[in-house]
């Protein structure tokens, strides 16, 4: 009852803001049809034209985009092109030099406590302190209303990562796994992490995409920046692709499963996109002509993405 | 769980469902995993899950029981076995059929004495 009533609340806020802000956009800008996509479906992370740069080098321009909640985002994008720069921005860690991002009503940099307790960033590079992995649980766990102790320890032994162990003791891949066990004991609404899959063993990456399918709540949102697409292949849905300055895509694996074929026969299509071999064979994407669905290769997708940039964003805007 | 490179993943989960009910191993009335459990068990987006759970349901194979989980309808069986036989008729054998000509192979060369047990 209580859940329901905070519910109420909550959505009131989000609509009664809304409400405001799209007032402003008609006015400012023709954004209006924007705003309108955005109301229809559940996007609860809102980047709007966000710009930032480290100096005179501009890392992010004019770049936009929705999150809805419920859904495991994968970030990929070449090196240098601002994913770890998106996730800091996201968390309130930076200050966007112009436009806006709105997570849930809450700007991030603004740092409330009642944001920053929805959400947890997990960095690449992870601090190795003095004290053991129950203890730093124990200490700060206390930041995130949820935080669940239990599950942390449940998490440190799928990882079979000992949370008695001090973490500057702890090889880099322990770290990086009591880390991650501890994001996912937080219980937030949203977590941001940056490469989790970089430095674990082989073991490990199954671990991860168990902990990630199992220990994540419901209405959570997470989004992960990675390289490693092969770790995170039938995780991850929908799929983000960054570029310079660029939004290339943002779709899910339905919608890129109803737009592109993805074939792995030999037969040559002279209407493909991208083709590569690959052992037994070629895998070659072309534009979904008859409607039949074929099983998404992420990294085939990355490259005709890439080769294609144009068409691809003029065949997912709706 | 080891997936097959051509095929969308949500659809294979279907396909496992299939064998599994074809085999007798799941049952009328039989609970199955929920799509979080399943989707933990086979490190996959429980979204994509829910799209097998989806189809399923659609086709009158598996019902959901609100709050309590998905169960194996009743003529489940016989729905597969309809959908699959048609399937491996109008997929599977010309495939078969084009390799067999490629092979230069007869039907007598392959199935020969063989014959098949009828459920």
């Amino acid at each position: 009852m209580n859940f329901i009533n905070t519910f109420a609340v909550y959505y009131s806020t989000i609509t009664h803001q809304y409400g405001k802000r799209r007032h402003k956009y008609e006015k400012r800008h023709h954004k209006y049809k924007t705003i309108q996509t955005i109301s229809k479906s559940s996007a609860m992370i809102k980047i709007d034209d966000i710009t930032f740069s480290y100096g005179s080098n501009t890392v992010l321009k004019n770049i936009s985009m929705c999150l809805e909640e419920s859904r495991i985002y994968g970030l990929l994008g070449e090196n240098g092109v601002g994913k770890t720069t998106l996730l800091t921005l996201l968390c309130g860690l930076k200050r966007v030099k112009s436009g806006h991002i709105d997570i849930d009503g809450y700007n991030p940099f603004e740092r409330k406590p009642s944001f920053l307790s929805l959400e947890y960033f997990l960095s690449d590079e992870v601090a190795a302190l003095p004290m053991t992995a129950e203890e730093y649980a124990k200490n700060y766990g206390k930041f995130w209303e949820k935080f669940d102790m239990g599950k942390f320890l449940e998490l440190m032994s799928i990882f079979e990562t000992d949370p008695a162990q001090k973490m500057n003791r702890m090889s880099f891949g322990q770290l990086k796994k009591s880390y991650i066990s501890f994001a996912l004991a937080c219980n937030c609404r949203y977590l941001f992490m940056d490469e989790p899959t970089n430095g674990l063993d082989i073991p490990s990456k199954a671990q991860f995409r168990k902990a990630v399918t199992k220990y994540t709540a419901e209405d959570s949102t997470l989004l992960i920046s990675t390289h490693q697409v092969r770790d995170l292949e039938n995780i991850i849905d929908p799929i983000i692709i960054l570029d310079r300055q660029d939004v290339l895509l943002n779709a899910s694996m339905e919608e890129i499963s109803e737009k592109l074929t993805f074939d792995y026969s030999n037969e040559k299509h002279a209407d493909a996109l991208y083709s590569e071999l690959i052992p037994g064979g070629s895998i070659s994407v072309r534009l979904n002509t008859t409607g039949e669905e074929s099983k998404v290769n992420i990294e085939a997708l990355f490259n005709t993405v890439h080769l294609h940039k144009e068409l691809i964003k003029g065949l997912f805007s709706k | 769980m080891e997936f097959d490179s051509n095929r969308p993943i949500y659809l294979q989960i279907c396909d496992s469902i299939y064998d599994r009910l074809l085999s007798g191993e799941l049952q009328p009335g039989g609970r199955i995993p929920s799509v979080r459990e399943l989707g933990a068990d086979i490190g996959v987006n429980p979204n994509t899950v829910m799209r097998s759970y989806e189809k399923l349901t659609e086709a009158g194979i598996i019902f959901n029981k609100r709050g309590i989980g998905y169960f194996i309808s009743d003529g489940a069986r016989e729905i597969v076995l309809r959908n699959q036989r048609e399937d491996f008729i109008r997929n599977e054998v010309p495939k078969i059929l084009k390799r067999m000509s490629l092979l230069g192979l007869s039907p007598k060369d392959v199935f020969g004495d063989i014959s098949v047990n009828k459920t």
